[in-house]
């Protein structure tokens, strides 16, 4: 029997999830392992809007920087728990999200590069000078999630790094699973017909604009989800999260392990987020090196590492 | 499927392990921005701390055993800063940590080595780094309320009472701006101009214009370092500008005088460190010997100018080695003990002594006022 995709993706995450702490020599591991997780999360939303609904966006950590600073600020001014202000960052980012997408998704190919990249530096700038809300540059503490002490009181004592990688693990499947339903429904359908053809997909009457917005302002939940969680995570946020540089980091990551596949994406997370850690001694090759496998990955294996494989793997039919 | 991205993972994790350091007798970490936005200050320190881990391996280590420095480069991100201190504590199992070359990232390496209780030692500028006091976080170099202070104190020697100030709005521009308006009221100064720029900014005539035509300014104060103040004290003598001019201990090094030009430069004060002017510091100076020795040997090895930055470093590890010394041992718990009991230890920056409730040490003679002239720096009296 084979594995629909949906199954096969959520099994190897759990897999992984569970399996490679028994090989992790320190309890260092875990801490990578939370932050491929986190990028993971923030990826699968890039799969949606670029993989799937074929639209780009240079801004997205913008999103996450929303999500971030709305874990460090609403706990502190609205006395929020953390886990709320999680829910509150994904509210805002949603509506932001729809407010300018609406005009944003009217645009074609670079301009919307150029527009969603506009939005991104704009919420970067907001956090840097907005200093008596934000703490501008030198970055705001962040309150704990406290969910590890309630854990801990009842019996299941994790250490903060145990605790952080199987909370992101778990909110990773939680994506992944969520991203997959969406991709098997008749919206996924709709927006890879609209990925094949703008005018085509039209004329078999689906709405083009609706359809875009929504993949856009699901992936900025995705984001400012992500960008909560590396806030509560780290208890300490700067505006670099929102800076353009996570912007294009996400759209790597995403194209690297191939953007129209979920575990994909999440697999170019994982390599880009441990390629810093395994180059730590040619910290200065690092930009030459993930400049190499990104040309050798665009001509070897255009559709990105993961789907490449797999297609070769299994002859045509994936 | 499966199978392929588990192998892929494990083949990964398996290579990370394979690059843990063999053992060696007293590990410290080090995680500092050596590239990235932040390079420029922290180069300096990476190769500071490179060059004394040398030296005192050399003469034979602290207390018969070598030094092994684990040194990440952590590019400026508070996020990788973190990582790599994780690593360092529980992969690598240091006993201490110097680093933190920003603010930020010295607030993401704070909260992991205060869990872990490993003693710390940041080269950032900020006040909250230890104010309040957290028990195993140290820092070198003076505070920017110190440098405000030390600015003002020197205005009102020469009677200014109202200055106007432009300041970056980067990290170290925003904080020394932020601390200078707390403490300007103490010297019975006022604030009359406040501009900002963006520290990528080419021109900053606009607001120094606004400052000029500001009614009573006497004097003008340019919190922020990088490129920025170099561009404004450019515009400065480009608008002719004939107010006494200050500047901020985050441009004190020779690469400011070069970047504004010795001409523009002329006259304009700042609050520096014994680490630019060893020739001219008297002979009993008990920071002479020290900052002659490290400049030369920096300088000769590197071939760059010495600069504050690289001091800081100098003085984080001088702390930490002479705190080993101290404590006979390398347990963190001994080393912090130690640390906190440094007593009139003369670094480059200033002479350090460090109190339960002082995790810094130094105080305002560590910064000398200096002004330049004819593209020298020169002691104010």
């Amino acid at each position: 029997m084979r594995l629909s995709v949906k199954s096969a993706t959520l099994l190897t995450l759990l897999a992984f999830v569970v399996v490679a702490p028994l090989f992790f020599p320190s309890s260092f591991y875990y801490r990578v392992g939370a932050l491929i997780f986190v990028n993971g999360l923030a990826v699968t939303g890039m799969v949606i809007l670029t993989g799937w609904a074929g639209q780009i966006s240079l801004g997205h950590a913008g999103f996450a920087g929303i999500g971030a600073y709305a874990c460090a600020l609403a706990p502190e001014h609205l006395g929020l728990h953390p886990a709320l202000a999680v829910l509150l960052g994904a509210v805002i980012s949603a509506v932001l999200a729809w407010l300018v997408g609406r005009p944003i998704l009217r645009l074609k190919g670079y301009y919307l590069g150029v527009a969603s990249l506009g939005f991104g530096i704009l919420v970067s700038m907001v956090l840097n000078n907005e200093r008596d809300l934000t703490r501008g540059p030198d970055g705001i503490d962040v309150a704990d999630l406290g969910l590890r002490g309630l854990l801990k009181d009842a019996g299941l004592d994790l250490s903060n790094g145990q605790f952080w990688y199987f909370f992101c693990g778990f909110s990773l499947m939680l994506g992944a699973w969520f991203a997959l339903n969406i991709f098997n429904s008749p919206t996924g359908r709709a927006l890879r017909a609209l990925h094949g053809s703008e005018i085509a997909a039209r004329t078999v009457g689906i709405d083009v604009p609706r359809l875009k917005l929504q993949a856009f302002v699901i992936s900025a939940v995705y984001a400012s989800v992500a960008g909560s969680l590396l806030a509560l995570q780290n208890k300490f946020i700067t505006p670099d999260v929102a800076g353009f540089m996570h912007s294009v980091e996400m759209v790597t990551m995403a194209v690297l392990g191939g953007v129209s596949s979920v575990i994909g994406a999440i697999f170019g997370a994982a390599v880009l987020t441990l390629l810093p850690q395994v180059l730590t001694v040619f910290a200065e090759y690092e930009q030459l090196v993930l400049g190499l496998i990104m040309v050798l990955v665009m001509i070897f294996l255009r559709e990105g590492v993961v789907p490449s494989f797999l297609r070769k793997f299994r002859g045509n039919e994936a | 499927m499966k199978k392929h991205l588990t192998t892929t993972a494990l083949a990964a994790l398996a290579s990370m392990g394979l690059a843990q350091m063999a053992h060696a007798d007293i590990k410290i970490g080090a995680s500092i921005s050596a590239t990235g936005p932040a390079a420029f200050l922290g180069d300096p320190e990476a190769k500071t701390l490179e060059m004394l881990v040398e030296d005192i391996n050399a003469k034979g280590g602290v207390n018969g055993e070598k030094i092994e420095l684990v040194s990440y480069d952590d590019g400026g991100d508070p996020n990788k800063a973190r990582t790599f201190a994780t690593r360092l504590v529980e992969d690598d199992e240091v006993v201490a940590i110097i680093g933190g070359t920003t603010t930020g990232t010295t607030m993401s390496i704070l909260d992991v080595a205060e869990d872990a209780e490993i003693p710390f030692i940041s080269l950032a500028g900020a006040i909250d780094i230890i104010d309040p006091v957290k028990p195993y976080t140290f820092k070198t170099p003076h505070t920017d309320r110190m440098a405000c202070q030390k600015i003002f104190e020197d205005m009102k020697k020469r009677g200014i009472t109202k200055i106007g100030m432009i300041s970056g709005t980067d990290g170290f521009g925003a904080s020394m701006q932020a601390q200078c308006k707390k403490v300007v009221g103490d010297y019975g100064i006022e604030i009359v101009a406040d501009e900002t720029y963006d520290p990528k900014d080419a021109d900053m005539t606009a607001q120094l214009t606004k400052i000029k035509g500001t009614e009573g300014v006497q004097a003008i104060l340019n919190p922020g370092f990088g490129q920025g103040p170099s561009i404004v004290t450019r515009n400065y003598k480009q608008l002719a500008i004939d107010l006494p001019f200050y500047q901020s201990h985050g441009v004190a090094s020779d690469g400011f005088i070069e970047l504004a030009g010795a001409d523009a430069a002329e006259g304009v004060r700042l609050p520096g460190n014994a680490l630019l002017i060893p020739d001219l510091l008297a002979d009993g100076d008990v920071q002479k010997p020290v900052v002659t020795a490290y400049k030369t040997e920096f300088e000769a090895k590197t071939g760059t100018p010495v600069g504050t930055f690289g001091g800081y470093a100098h003085d984080a590890f001088l702390i930490m080695t002479d705190a080993i010394k101290r404590a006979g041992s390398a347990e963190p718990k001994a080393i912090r003990d130690a640390i906190e009991a440094t007593s009139g230890l003369a670094g480059a920056t200033g002479v350090y002594t460090m109190t339960p409730e002082n995790h810094l040490g130094l105080d305002l003679s560590a910064f000398r006022m200096l002004e330049i002239k004819g593209g020298k720096w020169t002691l104010v009296e």
